[in-house]
């Protein structure tokens, strides 16, 4: 953000995070202003004739009446460029370790870094010459971000014209010209853009294929779409963060943004320590080499945990525009749904549901919006996957939250209090979880891993609703009173959850799954199934069937399975 | 810590006569100017009693203030308010250690305040998530139910979620008493009581005290006919003085905060005079923030010897789980302690329902080098079988025992054994852990091996003989 910023006004009113200003000087909605003497990061969010309403993105104790007010005359806006990989930061895109590097242990107030990294140099090869033609997505020549992920420098929105100068090879800083055209503008290495506003792309597109998990129970039953959207709601402890950590490390995804939204410390720290040391087993390289880190924690400022969802969004977007498979996991939207909230009260808003204000529901839709597969400005394909946990208050899936963001997405993964108690995970509730499957997703299954899956699937989805309801009666009348057919299908349908719903993150080799081994399982259980019940029909009790279930139940970590 | 101390001084102070308004615990203050948001205020009434208090929002023309007094009696003319200008702090130092305060941090031992060499202010900032230490070091506290099936580490949060007549006080002055690591000398133990009944904080006081703790023990009092809305200020006092002794001084400090419920019910009173749009139940929509910036000052910092750990009790209001501070409570911590009446009727101590206990940070904590190589198989197979045994027992309460088949009652065995053997110890009975998970295999032993599913086979080699 640009300084010396001049003085435009002064405050009048501080109530938390919304700060009231009598502005000096004509000020723009959504422009940056830095209140006090501390020169908190702000934005204004309402003009009223010369009244100005501020969201304060740091904590404002200590401001008072009667201190300045100074407009920086630019949008809040993010950075995009090299640098953001691997990279850890707050809601409002300020690089925590840079801060923590400049202040200490404790995040304090008023530092003003810039996101990326202004000395850097990058290993700059232009990818056009000098004459030609470009527009808005086309690149310009490449970096290399991080051994595992080539940067495209693209043309920003907006601008089009003749080259008339680009840079030879050699390091750069994202802030050194590396064009310049025919009307003299030049262009670097970084660009910025609104976090609110979604990026253009030349098409939308139906999805193609899923986003593999290595989740068994996700991928086989309650698949998602690359460039689609799911929601995972659960109350407290049943497993949403260890998922979407499951999924940070497994997902195949080019890019993967986990945004810390209101969360613990511990888990981020946990990511923060992990992702320089883990190897991705698609490409051999380290995870932190494609992966992006915003933390804004449930003890660091509201306003910015509001705004972290959209910064979270926007780099993922961009890195779409690049044209990459790019994973947005967000933990939780509950947080982020109650930081909207309270800035709500604050502003003295009507509110609709328990508090919530009434554009809930569209500021929702607005997000998951962004999610997709895309043609790129430049005509390249790339997707951005949108992942959100919910915390549902009391587990409660009727909460406003839980029920908006139903209506968005098409994968809904419900956690189950119970199965969680029973240390049954990934506790995805089979009868509560649904997703739409497109034919894009079905079509890939069966090309690339097994025409039998969309069968298979089908089958073992009956197999589950049939044991589900045998389990019901089971419990009002004993399994022992149950007929052999019945007593079979429970029995069997107990080791599939051990031998292929339940899937251990802590264990090496159970921890991914790939789509071969899920399609093998499955297809041995269904056998299983098959042959059990002809037997039964010929008259075999369900003791006498010679069937090694422990060895089923062990098959999910066999060294013999593809 | 650099930027926590000694920041925003807004002026030398402003003083005024005269309230224009009071409700509840909130004074309104007009004519004044300049006033910063969460300053500091001292307010008099004609009593000559002064009652601190916070600024909640500030404009040119006045001030809301939250006060953390008893506000009954108070007169709007005869009253009057004096601004800091600054917020409020707390004084901190080694000689804290061994005392007993006030919820306003004042001593209520009838010693001199003990001499400090720094004042910070009492809110806290995060700490930066790039800078923390992922908890990872095993916290023995010598209870099997604990240290076997939640096992807590250095620097977790975890609650012990209960009702009242339970032990929850017998077990937390047990952890509190015993709660040892190894290569951790420097350990300390700050108690705050939010509106706790007089007997109840007298107890812990003795135990603790008597059980030779005393000179690493503070006490912090805010109890059951202090004010309410003291009780937003007593953690906050009692935390910063545990960041000194846990990030400065290098202690490994327990925090035990009693009773949660009391804070979040302080809160939901001011939140209610100040008019705010409630969410579930009458409570602000920002308790889980709120709780929050309490408990995440827990943890553990990189380079920085010490840690917090906390230990917040809360009593379940009508027993409910899903009562908006536990549920946020929950939604917070590292895991949480249940303890259940239904065991508790059964006569075990400590009455821990081991399903729906649960710590976050336990795998990271126990196992080879840490507690001992069979820990977390052993956690596992305990978990899996205490599921089977609430599974039988459900079934025999509908078809009754004889119906059940043999291994369900196989499974009815283990669950009573697991819950003499091993879940049931004396008040004063200190296991370690290769006792306790020594009990556990006795247990385990009820079961045929063919059930052991969680255990890999070196370990049932080493420990399942036939
Ligand atoms: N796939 C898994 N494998 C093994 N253990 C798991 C798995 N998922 C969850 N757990 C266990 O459940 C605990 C709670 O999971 P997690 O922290 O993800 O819950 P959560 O839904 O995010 O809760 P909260 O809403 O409070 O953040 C973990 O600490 C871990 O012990
Ligand atoms: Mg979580």
């Amino acid at each position: 953000m640009s300084d010396p910023a001049a003085r435009a006004g002064v405050i009048t009113e501080i109530s938390g995070w919304v700060v009231r200003a009598r502005a000096e000087v004509p000020l723009a909605l959504r422009e940056v202003v830095l209140v006090g003497d501390e020169r908190l990061i702000g934005e204004v969010i309402a003009l009223n004739r010369g009244e100005v309403t501020i969201q304060v993105y740091e904590e404002t104790e200590g401001v008072a009446p009667g201190h300045p007010l100074y407009a920086t005359g630019e949008p809040l806006s993010l950075e995009l460029g090299p640098g953001l990989l691997g990279g850890v930061f707050d809601g409002v895109q300020r690089p925590l370790r840079m801060l923590a590097e400049q202040e200490g242990d404790f995040i304090g107030r008023g530092s003003r870094l810039p996101a990326l990294d202004r000395e850097k140099l990058w290993d700059f090869k232009p990818a056009i010459e000098a004459g030609s033609d470009v527009e808005p997505g086309r690149v310009l020549g490449t970096v290399m971000e991080t051994p595992a992920l080539p940067h495209p420098i693209i043309v920003p929105e907006g601008v089009s014209g003749n080259v008339k100068w680009i840079a030879a090879a050699g390091p750069r800083r994202i802030t050194d010209v590396i064009a310049r055209l025919d009307d003299g503008r030049e262009l670097t290495m970084l660009q910025k853009w609104r976090a609110r506003v979604r990026r253009p792309v030349r098409e939308r597109l139906v999805p193609d294929a899923p986003l593999i998990t290595g989740q068994r129970v996700l991928d086989t039953f309650f698949p998602l779409a690359r460039g689609g959207t799911a929601a995972m709601p659960g109350g407290f402890g049943t497993g949403k963060t260890v998922t979407q950590h499951q999924l940070c490390r497994w997902a195949e995804a080019d890019v993967i943004i986990f945004v810390g939204c209101g969360e613990r410390g511990n888990e981020i720290t946990q990511l923060i320590d992990e992702l320089p040391r883990l190897i991705d087993p698609r490409t051999k390289r380290l995870l932190a080499e494609r992966s992006i880190l915003i933390a804004n924690t449930s003890n660091m400022p509201v306003s910015a945990r509001e705004a972290s969802l959209f910064t979270g969004v926007t780099i993922g977007e961009y890195y779409r525009d690049l044209g990459y498979d790019v994973l947005l996991l967000a933990d939780s939207i509950s947080r982020w749904a109650e930081a909207l909230r309270e800035i709500s009260g604050r502003l003295g808003e009507m509110p609709a549901e328990e508090g919530y204000p009434p554009y809930l529901s569209s500021a929702l839709a607005a997000f998951f919006e962004r999610a997709g597969r895309v043609v790129t400005l430049s005509g390249g394909h790339g997707s951005l996957t949108v992942i959100t946990a919910i915390s549902p208050p009391a587990g409660d899936l009727t909460e406003p939250v839980t029920r908006h963001a139903a209506r968005f997405v098409r994968t809904f993964w419900t956690l189950d209090r119970q199965l969680a108690a029973a240390r049954v995970f990934p506790a995805v509730s089979t009868r509560a979880s649904y997703s739409e499957v497109p034919p894009g997703v079905t079509n890939w299954w069966s090309s690339q891993v097994s025409p039998g899956w969309a069968a298979a699937r089908e089958e073992a989805m009956t197999f589950l609703e049939e044991a589900s309801r045998i389990e019901e009666t089971a419990r009002l009348v004993g399994a022992d009173s149950l007929p052999e057919r019945e007593r079979f299908l429970l029995r069997l349908a107990d080791t599939f959850q051990e031998g292929f719903l339940q899937q251990n993150a802590y264990d090496a080799v159970d921890a991914c799954c790939t789509p071969a081994r899920q399609m093998a399982l499955l297809e041995t259980f269904m056998r299983v199934r098959r042959e059990g019940l002809e037997q039964i029909a010929k008259g075999t009790a369900a003791s006498a069937l010679p069937i090694d279930f422990a060895a089923l139940q062990r098959m999910k970590t066999a060294k013999e399975l593809p | 810590m650099t930027g926590i101390a000694a920041r925003h001084d807004n002026h030398a102070g402003i003083e005024r006569r005269g309230l224009a308004e009071l409700r509840g615990p909130l004074a309104f203050v007009e004519g004044v100017a300049g006033v910063a948001f969460h300053e500091f205020v001292d307010l008099e009434g004609s009593d000559g009693v002064t009652r601190p208090g916070r600024v909640l929002s500030t404009t040119e023309r006045g001030a809301i203030v939250e006060v953390f007094g008893v506000t009954d009696g108070l007169q709007l003319g005869a009253s009057s308010v004096r601004f800091h200008g600054r917020p409020m702090r707390f004084g901190v130092g080694p000689e804290l250690l061994g005392r007993v305060f006030d919820g306003l941090g004042s001593p209520r031992d009838s010693l001199p305040p003990p001499a400090c060499v720094e004042r910070r202010t009492i809110g806290g900032s995060p700490i930066n998530p790039c800078r923390r230490a992922y908890p990872r070091d095993f916290l023995e506290t010598g209870v099997s139910a604990i240290d076997a099936l939640n096992s807590i580490v250095l620097g977790q949060k975890i609650p012990i979620f209960t009702e009242s007549g339970l032990a929850h006080d017998a077990l937390a002055m047990q952890i509190i008493r015993q709660a040892r690591a190894p290569s951790v000398e420097k350990f300390a133990v700050v108690f705050v009581a939010l509106g706790l009944p007089r007997d109840v904080a007298t107890r812990y006081l003795d135990d603790l005290q008597t059980s030779g703790s005393r000179g690493r023990l503070i006490a912090f009092l805010n109890l059951a006919d202090d004010p309410t809305a003291e009780r937003l200020i007593t953690p906050r006092l009692a935390l910063t003085a545990a960041e000194y002794l846990a990030f400065d001084a290098g202690y490994h400090v327990l925090v035990v905060l009693h009773d949660i419920t009391n804070y979040g019910e302080a809160l939901r009173e001011i939140s209610a005079a100040r008019g705010e749009v409630p969410s579930r139940k009458g409570y602000p929509g920002y308790l889980y923030s709120d709780l929050a910036s309490l408990f995440e000052r827990a943890g553990r910092i990189a380079g920085r010897p010490g840690s917090i750990t906390q230990i917040p009790i809360v009593t379940l209001p009508s027993g409910d789980l899903t009562h908006p501070i536990p549920d946020l409570t929950g939604y917070v911590t590292e895991g949480q302690i249940v303890l259940d009446r239904e065991i508790a009727r059964r006569g075990v101590y400590p009455p821990v329902a081991i399903l729906s206990s649960l710590s976050r940070l336990m795998s990271d904590g126990i196992g080879e080098g840490r507690t001992r190589d069979d820990h977390p198989d052993v956690a596992k197979q305990l978990y899996a079988a205490v599921a089977r045994v609430e599974r039988a027992r459900g079934l025999a309460s509908i078809i009754g025992i004889d119906e059940l088949t043999e291994i369900e009652r196989t499974y009815l065995r283990f669950g009573e054994s697991f819950e003499r053997e091993l879940l049931t110890q004396r008040g004063d009975e200190s296991r370690t852990i290769g006792e306790t998970l020594d009990r556990a295999w006795r247990v385990l032993h009820e079961l045929p091996r063919a059930e052991l599913t969680r255990v890999r086979d070196e370990i049932l080699e080493k420990h399942y003989a036939p």
